[in-house]
């Protein structure tokens, strides 16, 4: 190929070795195959390994129809826990984006446009902190904060608002709380990107014409951000939906995340296929995801920020 | 150490469009050659062609009497110097001058040494421990060059080297290349846009446009013998008379045009004319005469009215508008203080036959 | 945006709560590590100690975990860092109509949640280990082989991010220039290519050394009977808290300021270093723009060291044991009081149970624990009685859950260690 044999010429052969052997070694044998055995492992029986290759090894939506309808003792029409716990996961993150939405797209915009230099500067140090700390760490952190014996209670304790402490954690309210802590800067730094790239002339001339502060942002601002809107938001959304320790630290008894099951196939549930169809399941609600916001923000997926 | 440079029936092709055709050009060795067109005719591609940056669709290219195909820009006996310089700017001035020691894997005294030989020869001595962004853009101009020359290249290319200059820089550098080419002897293949630089530094020049050689030759004979309609346009101010070939006697045509009947010569070298043919009739400002008297004496009178004079120390301009409201320009030597003509007024010019080409129709240089 | 001074009020009020939001876990979490309290808590305070940080640097798991961490973060540099700018450079060569489709298989594993790409990791390798029948002593099945992969898979988009903006601000034309003076391609590489980009692969290098080290969803599945810092982390928050986490912690956000205020103070270096190329004129602004940020910083700093120079002064006559044993003291009179209490209580039932009873053959509850049934009776049962009632009290009181199979302890749970502790399992 004309193309080929142009790149060995402009490269030399040493380096074109390298750059197609490193690029190939990472697409082919990090990104595609491993998704593809993935895919194709959770289609087959969950085999002893003795009995792999052999005749029982065939290929099945065992583990997928499982997942929907349970197990074949199931008095119910569906595996209802599964199910819940899936929808709900989804909906959570659902959930945790706009709240991290509705939190950071003011200070993006406080950032972008009013803060002064320096404090600027040191606003963006801040927000760049937390988010080195280990997320293990940061999970703790709130777990500290809200426990029965946490801050938050003793606090409320003290102030007399209350005379039982609230256990925060049941209520899985330390749990959104640790997610949405967890994921601010993801969201602030594409929504930065985005509005600070906006003429401030279009807001003068806008606020010139009498529109009201609300209205700014509702059709001139936010329209303008959409891109960075979008990548906020699906970063935020797979981490949400994907997210494990927070879970499995934050989460009370009640409140199981569709990850912790799928942990729970590979560690204590020995089914490692059926782990996989819940993966491929988790994936391609998260591909769903990105389709969906590509479709009706009408952005591309050239949107991902660092 | 210089070589010769020969294209033959090169053609280079990025698809459906030919940035080069049939291009066959001999540069002997140890010349000047420049290539002189508006942008986009070709000369870079030619450039990189003879670089080794780009290989030719067809056609080949030697070097001294080798055949460069395949042969990649780092093993051919040819440095380039880049419009935009591509001085390294994480290397010091001296380490940038001895690069092409430093990849053969020459040691560090040896290179310092060279590096301040070369210094000397581009006058910049004892700068070698700067930042190339230290320097101005003549100096960095001069380290280019002496980057290039470290390489002992047999040919050496430039690429539009004065175009980012200022007037006076750039005519001060034209002598400068010049001497430096004639001091170190090596071939310089030279392109440009701009005429006046190719006139004056080059032994010959090749004038393209649209990825065609219209003609080659040195500045005398561009000037006095254009061969074609282009060339006769591009080089120097020339004034066109459109029409057709009457008749044709030995090295002169009469071509009736829309002022007259003009006889011009005829160019040797070009497409022979016959009558019928469509022609172009070009004559030098310098070569219009002011008719008063006799119009008898002259070979060839045009009428028109005067539009405009300008004054230019040495020079009167004087613009006349002719067949068609076509200006015809004419320069007159400052003889007197003015010479007496207001806007409006009829004039004669004459010209001889022999100062008067007549070309085959063919397109002009864009004004 | 809003207009004035109530405009000013609610924004002022925003950002407080947001940046208490930020910073208030951190914070607490930093405060409760020098508690001697056996959970890790700001309130009650105990005493003051920095015993924990001796238990953290003895923590064997730990220490094992965190040498795994660094052993696979550099492993992950070491590959990451050259996929990542073999990948960046294609980039700039690809054909045009093929540039999109590449970048998007290429920053794909950024998208892919970290859980399917551990599992995708061991699944991939574990059948690749099958199909070449390999020994589980080898590389097929080592937890610290499959987490470098598994990380180097989303990393190498990371750090490939980081070269294509240094690529950005190259001039190709260098190449070009270089080739043509006679350097081989590898030459052109190494003294032109490379050296520019160095400052890059320092920041990919660091990228990804402290992305490969904090990491959790991938490494989890991959790490299989291994440990990293991380995992070995969670597993104690899950399992066994104390306080010596939260000394960890303390430790990650002092290394985390110092790493931001070296990484500030160079940025700002680089910043004037380019303004004076005079490179590129957007970066001059960014300059320009960039006040004296070195104050906030230096205070931050200041106050950080005077903070911790006051902590030993004031440490150095005080004896963590004896505030220990002050503390247990405390404990002790404040359980004596409230078993005062709770007799008084008691009391006061008994009386009004008596009054109540007194009168009535039944009570609603044929329970056993309760004191229903036979007036006779209500003494003979009264020990039983008080302690259900009392360790459900208990149990309320310390918050826990796991309030079962203390009925032997009279006295509710006062001093199980599981209360003491106050797991929120």
């Amino acid at each position: 190929m004309k193309g080929i044999q142009a790149f060995f010429n402009k490269n030399g052969l040493v380096l074109s070795l390298f750059l197609l052997g490193a690029v190939g070694i990472w697409i082919l044998l990090l990104i595609i195959l491993p998704q593809l055995f993935m895919l194709d492992f959770s289609f087959r029986y969950n085999l002893p390994p003795a009995e792999i290759g052999g005749p029982m090894d065939v290929y099945t939506v065992e583990n997928y129809r499982y997942m929907i309808f349970g197990s074949v003792n199931n008095p119910d029409a569906f595996n209802v826990v599964d199910v819940t716990v899936f929808l709900r996961t989804i909906a959570a993150a659902v959930f945790v984006t706009l709240f991290d939405l509705a939190m950071c797209y003011p200070i993006a915009y406080y950032l972008a446009h009013e803060a002064r230099g320096g404090f600027g500067r040191l606003m963006v140090l801040s927000l760049i902190v937390p988010f080195w700390v280990n997320e293990i760490l940061r999970a703790f952190a709130f777990r500290i904060l809200f426990g029965s014996t946490g801050v938050i209670n003793n606090f409320m304790l003290w102030a007399g608002l209350t005379d039982q402490p609230i256990d925060f954690i049941r209520e899985d309210i330390a749990m959104y709380a640790g997610l949405g802590y967890a994921y601010i800067l993801l969201m602030v730094f594409p929504l930065y990107n985005a509005v600070e790239s906006l003429d401030r002339n279009q807001i003068e001339a806008a606020r010139d014409m009498g529109a009201s502060w609300w209205r700014i942002h509702w059709r001139v601002i936010i329209p303008y951000a959409k891109p960075g809107i979008t990548s906020g938001c699906t970063m935020v959304f797979m981490l949400s939906a994907g997210a494990l320790a927070a879970p499995q630290i934050l989460g009370g008894p009640s409140s199981l995340w569709f990850t912790q099951i799928i942990y729970q196939w590979f560690n204590t549930g020995g089914n490692w296929p059926r782990g996989s169809a819940y993966a491929v399941i988790l994936l391609g609600a998260c591909i769903v995801f990105v389709l969906l916001m590509m479709k009706v923000f009408k952005v591309r997926l050239g949107e991902i920020a660092r | 150490m210089s070589a010769n440079v020969e294209l033959q029936n090169v053609w280079v092709k990025f698809g459906p469009f030919v940035a080069a055709r049939d291009i066959n050009v001999n540069i002997e060795g140890g010349e000047f050659f420049s290539f002189l067109g508006p942008s986009g005719c070709g000369k870079t591609t030619l450039l990189r062609c003879v670089s080794g940056f780009l290989e030719p669709s067809e056609g080949t290219v030697s070097i001294g009497g080798q055949d460069m195909g395949g042969i990649g820009p780092n093993k051919r006996p040819t440095a380039l110097i880049f419009q935009n310089l591509a001085l390294f700017p994480l290397m010091t001035v001296w380490e940038n001058i001895t690069f092409a020691l430093e990849v053969r894997g020459a040691g560090k005294a040896e290179r310092r040494k060279r590096a301040d030989e070369l210094l000397e020869l581009i006058a910049l001595p004892g700068q070698g421990d700067k930042m190339c962004s230290e320097l101005s853009g003549g100096q960095r101009q001069r380290v280019a060059i002496a980057r290039a020359l470290c390489a002992e290249p047999k040919v050496l290319l430039l690429d539009e080297p004065l175009s980012a200059l200022d007037l006076k820089l750039r005519q001060h550098m034209r002598s400068e290349l010049r001497a430096i080419q004639q001091q170190v002897g090596i071939t310089f293949i030279y392109i440009t846009h701009d005429q006046g630089e190719a006139l004056t530094m080059s032994d010959h020049v090749a004038v393209m446009s649209e990825g065609v050689i219209e003609q080659v030759g040195d500045g005398n004979t561009l000037y006095n013998n254009p061969a074609t309609a282009f060339a006769a346009s591009f080089v120097g101010e020339n004034n066109p008379f459109e029409g057709r070939v009457e008749a044709v006697d030995g090295d002169y045509a009469v071509v009736d045009t829309g002022s007259g009947r003009l006889r011009a010569r005829l160019h040797s070298g070009a497409e022979p004319l016959r009558a019928g043919d469509k022609s172009i009739v070009f004559v030098r400002p310098e070569a219009l005469k002011i008719v008063d008297g006799d119009a008898a004496q002259w070979d060839n009178t045009v009428e028109g009215h005067v539009m405009k004079e300008e004054f230019e120390g040495s020079l009167w301009h004087v613009t006349l508008s002719g067949y068609g409201g076509a200006p015809i320009r004419m320069s007159v030597i400052n003889e007197r203080q003015s010479l007496g003509h207001a806007a409006g007024d009829s004039l004669s010019v004459g010209f001889r036959a022999d100062m008067a080409v007549a070309l085959p129709h063919g397109p002009m240089a864009a004004e | 945006m809003m207009q004035g001074n109530a405009g000013r009020f609610a924004w002022g009020v925003f950002l407080l709560i947001f940046f208490a939001y930020l910073f208030g876990p951190l914070i607490l979490m930093s405060i409760s590590a020098f508690n001697s309290a056996t959970y890790p808590q700001v309130s009650p305070w105990e005493c003051f100690t920095f015993e924990w940080f001796e238990v953290l640097a003895a923590d064997e798991k730990l220490m094992a975990g965190l040498q795994k961490s660094l052993l696979i973060g550099f492993g992950v540099v070491c590959m990451s860092v050259p996929i990542g700018l073999a990948a960046a450079l294609v980039l700039t060569q690809v054909h045009q109509r093929v540039r999109p489709l590449y970048y998007t298989v290429i920053v794909s594993p950024i998208l892919i949640p970290g859980v399917v790409l551990g599992i995708s990791t061991l699944i991939f390798w574990d059948r690749l280990g099958m199909m070449f029948d390999a020994d589980y002593d080898s590389f097929f099945y080592s937890g610290t082989f499959l987490t470098v992969i598994g990380q180097t898979t989303f990393i190498s988009a990371y750090t490939m991010l980081v070269f294509i903006a240094r690529l950005q601000r190259f001039d190709p034309v260098q190449e070009e220039a270089a080739l043509d003076l006679g350097a081989s391609h590898v030459q052109t590489f190494t003294k032109v290519l490379l050296p520019f980009m160095k400052p890059a692969i320092a920041s990919a290098a660091v990228l990804a050394f402290l992305a490969s080290f904090e990491n959790y969803n991938t490494t989890v599945f991959t790490i299989v009977s291994e440990s990293t810092l991380t995992t070995v982390l969670a597993s104690k928050v899950r399992y066994g808290i104390n306080p010596s986490i939260s000394a960890l912690a303390v430790i990650i956000v002092v290394l985390t300021l110092i790493g931001a205020t070296v990484h500030e103070i160079r940025k700002r270096r680089q910043m004037r270093a380019a303004a004076a190329e005079g490179l590129d004129p957007a970066v001059v602004n960014r300059a320009a723009r960039a006040t004296r940020f070195a104050s906030p910083t230096a205070i931050m700093i200041v106050a950080i060291t005077i903070a911790g120079l006051a902590t030993v002064w004031m440490s150095r006559d005080y004896s963590v044991m004896e505030c220990r044993a002050q503390v247990a003291e405390e404990k002790q009179r404040q359980a004596e009081e409230r078993r005062e209490a709770l007799q008084a209580e008691r009391q006061q039932q008994l009386q009004a149970e008596g009054a109540a009873d007194s009168g009535s053959s039944q009570s609603g509850t044929a329970d056993r624990g309760q004191s229903g049934g036979d007036g006779a009776y209500q003494n003979i049962f009264a020990p039983t009685n008080l302690q259900s009632q009392s360790g459900e009290e208990g149990a309320e009181e310390a918050g826990s859950d796991s309030g079962g199979g203390d009925e032997e302890q009279p006295y509710g749970n006062i001093f199980a260690p599981s209360n003491l502790e106050g797991g929120d399992d």
